[in-house]
């Protein structure tokens, strides 16, 4: 692999940018793998490299219908934040933004990863309570959070409606200073590139068709490329976790629904942090070629259309409009939806099946892509050992049926209710 | 969006409705815990057709059961539930 510097970009520059080369092998689809992993998104490249890189297991292949990253992988609002309620979702978000913030120097690959903050707003007294408690819980698991008055949020981002007369008053906010944001796309190529260099094959436009299962374990996969024999199999799909499971005739406590998100037209640096609600559903942060990125509520019934209703787009831009007036003078350029797998208490799913050999990733409903590094750390930790991580071992697959639900919003076993 | 035709009050923008589970996922009162877990998380999840229990909960309130397709949101068929 040739490693990039500030030296080999400048080189580059004087060369006329003609000594650049592919990132990561076309491979072809050999016969046998040791762990073979479905789906080549941000996981499932994420797996492969701590396959290879900390486990030793050079024998693996990512199969992808499509193209790398192409799924949610480059469709989420790129938030990455730790500053969870639950002590499980903690030990798992924040064993994500420690790896975070190593990682384009282990990939030797820049993510643009950017440690603005991630904001939450209170618009009312019983919203600072519950933000001082979250707040509290975070400090006390060794996570950072710090409580803001309205002056100091005022400060911090002045474009606020901080009129007493807003929609949506402002009485403060909680800070996670350590959150904030990535480049969604250079996740998957950093990990592809780097998986790559340790002798993974990045298989993509081979497509999953069925699993070959002998005498109750996993031996395979059938693809439209052929079968491919492995010892271990991991799903690592999200969004479209159901469907491949169904292959191997496995139902999952998964509804697929869909979540919409916006950008609006490049505009001047006007909002340097991640701004979040504790009450309503906007997230709005500005990306670094500009653009305001704005997120909101999933649609709230199953599909796997990729395409989402107007209501939804009209309700996230006026709540983003009531919190920053400044953006209804915006354009928006595009609008978008990705099939999120939601699970039935809001959080992921990494463990075994009841089919031996082949292994799960998924449920991460609509906050996958800040869990990115801890999830593939860890998924590649089970296709690996057999074992679950003590960090995963409470997100295994059985959680549901023992009652053992970590549930965030408190929302109870629907996913609508997200 | 879609374009829901409500049995009692005629074809409604969706808004107005709120989608509840499949079909096939209704509890039975009497089901024991083992069946009760099964039948809560245990879901198709298909892309296609599926029979769906929605209400129209800013309407006229009424349990319906739509036939929708959860690729293309075709609606095949609205019926009040129960039937009758």
């Amino acid at each position: 692999m040739r490693r990039f510097s500030a030296l080999s970009l400048l080189r580059a520059g004087l060369d006329g940018q003609k000594g650049w080369s592919r990132h990561w092998r076309d491979a072809e689809p050999r016969g046998h793998y040791d762990v073979i992993v479905i789906g080549g998104g941000g996981h499932g490249l994420a797996t492969a490299y701590y396959l290879a890189k900390t486990h030793g297991v050079r024998s693996v292949a990512v199969l992808e219908r499509s193209w790398i990253g192409g799924g949610n992988t480059g469709r989420n609002t790129t938030i990455v934040r730790s500053n969870y309620r639950q002590p499980q979702l903690q030990r798992l978000l924040e064993f994500s933004l420690k790896t975070w913030e190593t990682l384009s120097d282990e990939l030797n690959y820049n993510l643009m990863f950017s440690q603005r903050g991630a904001v939450f707003l209170g618009h009312s007294d019983a919203d600072m309570v519950k933000l001082a408690e979250r707040g509290d819980a975070l400090r006390c698991a060794g996570i950072d959070a710090e409580l803001m008055t309205r002056e100091v949020v005022a400060r911090l981002v002045p474009l606020l409606n901080m009129s007493p007369d807003a929609r949506f008053p402002i009485f403060g906010g909680l800070i996670q200073k350590r959150g904030g944001t990535a480049r969604h796309d250079a996740v998957a190529w950093g990990y592809a590139r780097a998986a790559d260099a340790l002798g993974v094959d990045v298989i993509q436009n081979c497509e999953v068709t069925g699993f070959v299962i002998t005498g109750g374990k996993v031996t395979g996969v059938k693809t439209t490329r052929g079968e491919i024999g492995a010892a271990r199999v991991g799903i690592c799909v999200a969004g479209s976790s159901g469907l491949v499971a169904g292959l191997a005739g496995l139902k999952l406590p998964i509804e697929s629904h869909l979540l919409q998100a916006f950008v609006s037209e490049p505009v001047k640096p006007m909002l340097d942090t991640v701004v979040m609600s504790q009450s309503i559903h906007a997230y709005i942060s500005q990306s670094d070629k500009g653009e305001m990125v704005v997120g909101g509520d999933p649609d709230h019934y199953p599909t796997y259309s990729q395409r989402g209703s107007p209501h939804r787009i009209e309700e996230v831009a006026a709540q983003a409009i009531s919190l920053i007036p400044a953006m209804s003078r915006l354009r928006m350029l595009r609008c978008w939806a990705g099939t999120t797998d939601m699970s039935f208490d809001g959080s992921p799913i990494i463990g075994m099946t009841p089919i031996d050999g082949l292994y799960l990733n998924g449920g991460w409903c609509y906050g996958g892509f800040k869990a990115t590094p801890g999830s593939g750390r860890l998924y590649a930790h089970l296709l690996a050992t057999g074992a679950s991580h003590e960090i995963a071992a409470p997100f295994s697959l059985d959680r549901f049926e023992r009652g053992a639900t970590i549930d965030e919003a408190g929302a109870g076993p629907a996913p609508q209710a997200r | 969006m879609m374009l829901i035709a409500c049995p009692h009050c005629g074809p409604r923008a969706h808004v107005e409705f709120s989608y509840e589970r499949p079909m096939d996922a209704i509890l039975p009162l009497d089901a024991t815990p083992q069946d009760a877990a099964r039948i809560l998380y245990q879901r198709d999840n298909p892309r296609g057709f599926s029979d769906e229990l929605w209400r129209h909960t800013h309407g006229c309130r009424a349990w319906l059961r739509l036939t929708r397709h959860t690729a293309t949101h075709q609606i095949a068929a609205v019926i009040p539930w129960p039937p009758g």
